[in-house]
């Protein structure tokens, strides 16, 4: 057994990730009010270094920290970088809604921090409990950060309702990991799968204790039928913490899943076989719920929550036809996560430069958006396409790979089902753009002109918003029409994976 | 100019995209110089789309043109590969005519032209992708990409009907229109992630049409597999081909759409339902197909019955022709149906001459619409005093409709109801009556629209524009000469319809 410091040096980005949100914490303390805006500067500067660093770092490094605690892969490579990059977009989409509409800016760029730093070692854990803490520091700074609009009643309401079902989610989880711990006698996932494998007859109390942790895990992804916060939290949260919940934590939810079954339950070939039903029903059930229930959404963050539910289902099928004979399922996944997390931040983007401009959020203020607003109505309708899964963006062919490999491993059904829910789901996407292109402007304050009274509107939207939506809109547009480097990298981290 | 050859197909689909994506950079205030930088690109397109068409050798026949470039490597096995046969070639022009038609008349469209033109051209480029495509995802991904930005070009720029008692509004008509052809492709993508499993169960998964074919030909899809899976090309694609009983979205969403994109989507767009019928239907699932046949040329039939009854009750000029496109587009899927060469043949001309046709009158109704602001056969009357040359290309293109002979349309449907009659005699005696009811509400449109004395309000008509008089008579004047002089076209034709299995 090696020193615990050995390879120590392996960790130097989640330490200098740390020392950064510390770093802000001070920072903040010594600027003077109206010059914070330099906190989301040097956030964004900070990410930027640490994605270089660990990409030269990390390049296809192979290793195993803490005798099998974390992993230090390409697979967690690849997240990593994921995530410090959406990081770096977020915190882009979030700089004027902080400035202006939230106060102690620099502990929200902090606890944003903190909660990538929770994000990356999800990505890296190999073990129930390291996984459970990593997902606590997650938690707990998207805890705050939901209810960071501290005047909201909303925000407050949210925020509660987010702390009580994800309180009681973790105890789920951890009740059983205790469970899994009492019946093998071990937490590491790959000593799970040993275990599964070898135990002739598998013990209900084991039994239980896995579909414990995954009910807690799915309290996570909001997969139906534990979904029923997600919708109040999104709606209530603060604009860029809504963007934040959609795009991020779930990503990070969704890789510590991949990991959980490519390490700790596929190997276990016979056992995963039952499994993947328990997953195909959820995922089918998801995708269904999410997207019906969209339909008659009016608020545009309670349709974007249905359809971020929606969209977890899709990613459970993918997660559902996982197999260690083939890499298609780990790779349709992590192109999904990124595809949608790039389609995301673009929608959100644009819709919450809109909020700036006018305070609102119902779908239909949206109305003649087009009239004034051409670039933005332009780069929400590419993104609203590509979440509806239309060329030549990413949408079309994250899905289109996604649906390929659930067939692939035998359950058609499902994709077919996917492919259904698709459609639905484009209704009420074609909604919005309808309001956005084809409805007039609605009636302002007191019957006045809509216009006139959010003079904003006639002006462009800021510069580190075009600089999100401009990069975002060309990333979705190459993910649709050439995906190959994206498709390499992913098939490296599943490599690193399935081996 | 073989390195010509090489890139032919690349440039035809990269063009009309590349010049949609660079026109979402141009500004938004300028109708002029947007235009005429429609009808360049336009131009560019219907010029290769023509010399691609005059230079596919039907002496050698089979596909030419071809080229592929690696895309995504690996288990899916997807790879741009592009090429076109006897049957894409002739769409292939069809669509550059119709294209560059549509945009020369677009110069009424003032409203956001930049955006029309936007989508027109990445609808246009999608069509050109799907004749092209040699691989299914490529295939499907142009298909999505023609059929999608229909929603915005028609509830953007489209207009309303009021029937006094209900409204049927462009945005009823757009989402209508989308709903059917969304629905329609699901079942596509079902039955192609079907194939891919079929084919991947047979050690070689792979969305390559032609390496599908291969397995096809080796038995790798057996009987009942392709019994169960056509019926999802035949019904995914048939909607867009305004298959009975998932015609209505067709006459909705023509009528609601601006001129050019009805030109284009009753020109061109159906025709893709009816080509990807034949092309991954009838060649890679040959057994399916015969046994869905019968069940396909009834269908027809009700639909060119049906068409042709509905049109006759209508009052609306645009709803007159988007019945009339359903029951024409029976013909073609009659003729599909019979697999017999004449028959399939005629079905590809008939997708050919229809487009043609079908196109020139949605141009002159919205020439007449421009100016009176009413479609409804009641009010207008005796614009031929007022219109001659819009009233006499309305005359040929109805009387190709009912199959005048030395018309385009009559040779069409004569080969399509000598296959019917060779397979199925009693569908085709009904198909033949569809004629005769094309007869009676084309001269109904044209006594009540066109003939007559005409009322005071209409004095101060005037003809069409030079513009869609020039684009009329070179529509004309291609009907008038597949009609006289089909050999060069169907020569083309033929040579890949024998090569259809089962035909």
């Amino acid at each position: 057994m090696n020193s615990l410091s050995d390879n120590l040096d392996l960790l130097t980005p989640e330490f200098a990730l740390a020392g950064l949100a510390f770093l802000v914490f001070a920072a903040d303390l010594l600027l003077a009010e109206g010059k914070k805006v330099y906190l989301a500067w040097l956030s964004i500067a900070g990410l930027i270094a640490l994605i270089v660093v660990s990409l030269v770092m990390l390049w296809d490094e192979q290793e195993s920290l803490y005798d099998g605690l974390l992993a230090v892969d390409d697979f967690a490579l690849f997240f990593k970088v994921f995530f410090m990059g959406m990081g770096v977009f977020i915190i882009l989409s979030s700089m004027d809604f902080v400035e202006n509409k939230l106060k102690h800016q620099g502990e929200f760029y902090g606890l944003l921090l903190f909660s990538i730093l929770g994000m990356n070692i999800m990505a890296q854990s190999r073990e129930l409990l390291t996984a459970y803490i990593a997902l606590e520091l997650l938690s707990f700074s998207l805890y705050v950060l939901a209810a960071y609009a501290k005047d909201s009643a909303k925000s407050n309401e949210g925020a509660l309702k987010y702390i009580i079902v994800g309180a009681v989610s973790s105890a789920i989880l951890l009740y059983g990991v205790s469970m899994v711990y009492g019946t093998l006698g071990v937490t590491k996932f790959d000593d799970i799968a040993t275990g599964l494998a070898s135990a002739s007859e598998v013990s209900p109390a084991l039994w239980v204790g896995v579909a414990l942790i995954l009910v807690g895990l799915m309290f996570k992804v909001s997969a139906v039928p534990f979904h029923m916060w997600a919708p109040d939290v999104y709606e209530g949260a603060p604009y860029p913490v809504t963007a934040y919940l959609a795009i991020g934590s779930k990503a990070a939810a969704f890789a510590l899943i991949l990991r959980l079954v490519a390490e700790g339950f596929a190997p276990a070939a016979e056992r995963w076989e039952q499994w993947q039903l328990v997953f195909a029903a959820l995922a089918a059930l998801t995708m269904l719920v999410g997207n019906l229930v969209a339909l008659a959404q009016k608020n545009l963050k309670r349709l974007l929550a249905y359809s971020s539910i929606g969209h977890a289902g899709f990613i459970l099928a993918g997660i559902t036809a996982l197999s260690l004979d083939s890499d298609l399922a780990t790779n349709g996944v992590m192109f999904y996560l990124v595809g949608y997390s790039i389609t995301n931040l673009v929608v959100f983007a644009a819709v919450i430069s809109f909020f700036n401009m006018t305070g609102r959020e119902e779908i239909a203020d949206l109305g003649g958006l087009a009239e004034n607003q051409p670039f933005l109505s332009a780069c929400l309708g590419m993104g609203l396409f590509s979440l509806a899964g239309l060329p030549i963006f990413a949408g079309f062919t994250m899905k289109f790979y996604l649906f390929t490999a659930v067939a692939s491993e035998g359950y058609l059904w499902l994709a077919g089902l996917a492919i259904f829910s698709s459609l639905v789901s484009l209704y009420y996407y074609f909604q919005v753009l309808r309001q956005v292109y084809i409805e007039p402007v609605p009636a302002g304050e007191e019957g006045g002109d809509f216009v006139e009274q959010n003079p904003a509107l006639s002006r462009a939207p800021s510069i580190p918003m075009i600089a999100v939506l401009t990069t975002g809109s060309g990333a979705m547009i190459w993910l649709g029409v050439y995906p190959k480097p994206l498709i390499d990298m992913v098939e490296s981290a599943s490599r690193a994976l399935i081996g | 100019m073989n390195d010509f050859d090489q890139i032919a197909l690349l440039l035809l689909i990269i063009v009309p995209l590349a010049g949609s994506l660079s026109m979402m950079f141009m500004p938004g205030d300028e109708n002029k110089a947007t235009w005429y930088f429609a009808i360049l690109i336009g131009l560019i397109s219907l010029v290769l789309s023509l010399v691609i068409f005059a230079r596919y050798d039907y002496d050698q026949g089979g596909f030419q043109y071809l080229a592929s470039y690696e895309w995504l490597p690996g288990p899916l096995d997807i790879e741009l590969a592009l090429g076109i046969d006897g049957i894409s070639a002739p769409m292939v022009m069809l669509n550059g005519l119709v294209l560059f038609g549509g945009v020369l008349i677009s110069q009424t469209i003032h409203h956001r032209s930049r955006d029309f033109f936007v989508l027109l051209f990445a609808l246009a480029a999608g069509v050109y992708g799907v004749f092209a495509a040699r691989d299914l995802f490529f295939l499907f991904f142009f298909y999505e990409l023609a059929v999608l930005p229909m929603y915005l070009l028609i509830g953007v720029w489209g207009s309303s009907t009021d029937f006094g008692t209900f409204l049927r509004s462009k945005e009823y008509g757009a989402m209508k229109l989308l709903i059917f052809l969304v629905a329609g492709s699901i079942l596509v993508w079902i039955g192609i992630l079907a194939l891919y499993v079929e084919a991947q169960d047979a050690g070689f998964g792979t969305f390559s049409l032609s390496g599908l074919q291969v397995l096809a030909e080796n038995g790798a899809f057996d009987s009942d597999f392709q019994t169960l899976v056509f019926p999802l090309f035949m019904v995914g694609f048939g909607v867009l081909a305004g298959l009975w009983p998932f015609h209505t979205w067709s006459p909705d969403g023509h009528v609601a759409a601006p001129t050019a994109v009805s030109m284009l989507h009753a020109g061109v767009l159906m025709k893709l339902g009816a080509y990807g019928i034949i092309r991954v239907g009838m060649f890679l699932l040959p057994e399916g197909a015969d046994n869905w046949m019968p069940v396909l040329i009834t269908l027809g039939t009700v639909n060119v019955l049906y068409g042709a009854v509905s049109a006759m009750s209508q009052t609306d000029l645009k709803y007159i022709i988007g019945y009339s496109s359903v029951s024409h587009m029976g013909y073609v899927l009659m003729g599909i149906a019979t697999l017999d060469n004449i028959g399939v043949g005629g079905a590809v001309l008939q997708m050919f001459s229809h487009g043609m046709m079908t196109a020139l009158m949605f141009l002159l109704v919205g020439s007449i619409y421009h100016q009176t602001h009413t479609r409804d056969i009641n009010i207008l009357n005796g614009l031929a005093s007022r219109m001659p040359v819009n009233t006499f290309f309305f005359a040929i293109a109805g009387l190709a409709s009912l199959g005048l002979p030395g018309l385009s349309g009559f040779i069409a449907e004569f080969m399509v109801f000598t296959g019917a009659f060779r397979t199925y005699l009693p569908l085709a005696i009904l198909a033949v009556v569809g004629v005769a009811l094309t007869a009676i509400y084309i001269l109904r449109l044209l006594a009540r629209t066109f003939m007559g004395e005409s009322d005071q309000q209409w004095a101060s008509l005037k003809d069409s524009s030079p513009v869609e008089m020039a684009v009329g008579g070179a529509f004309v004047a291609i009907m008038i000469f597949v009609g006289v002089w089909p050999g060069p076209l169907l020569d083309v034709i033929n040579v890949s319809v024998q090569t259809i299995p089962g035909v």
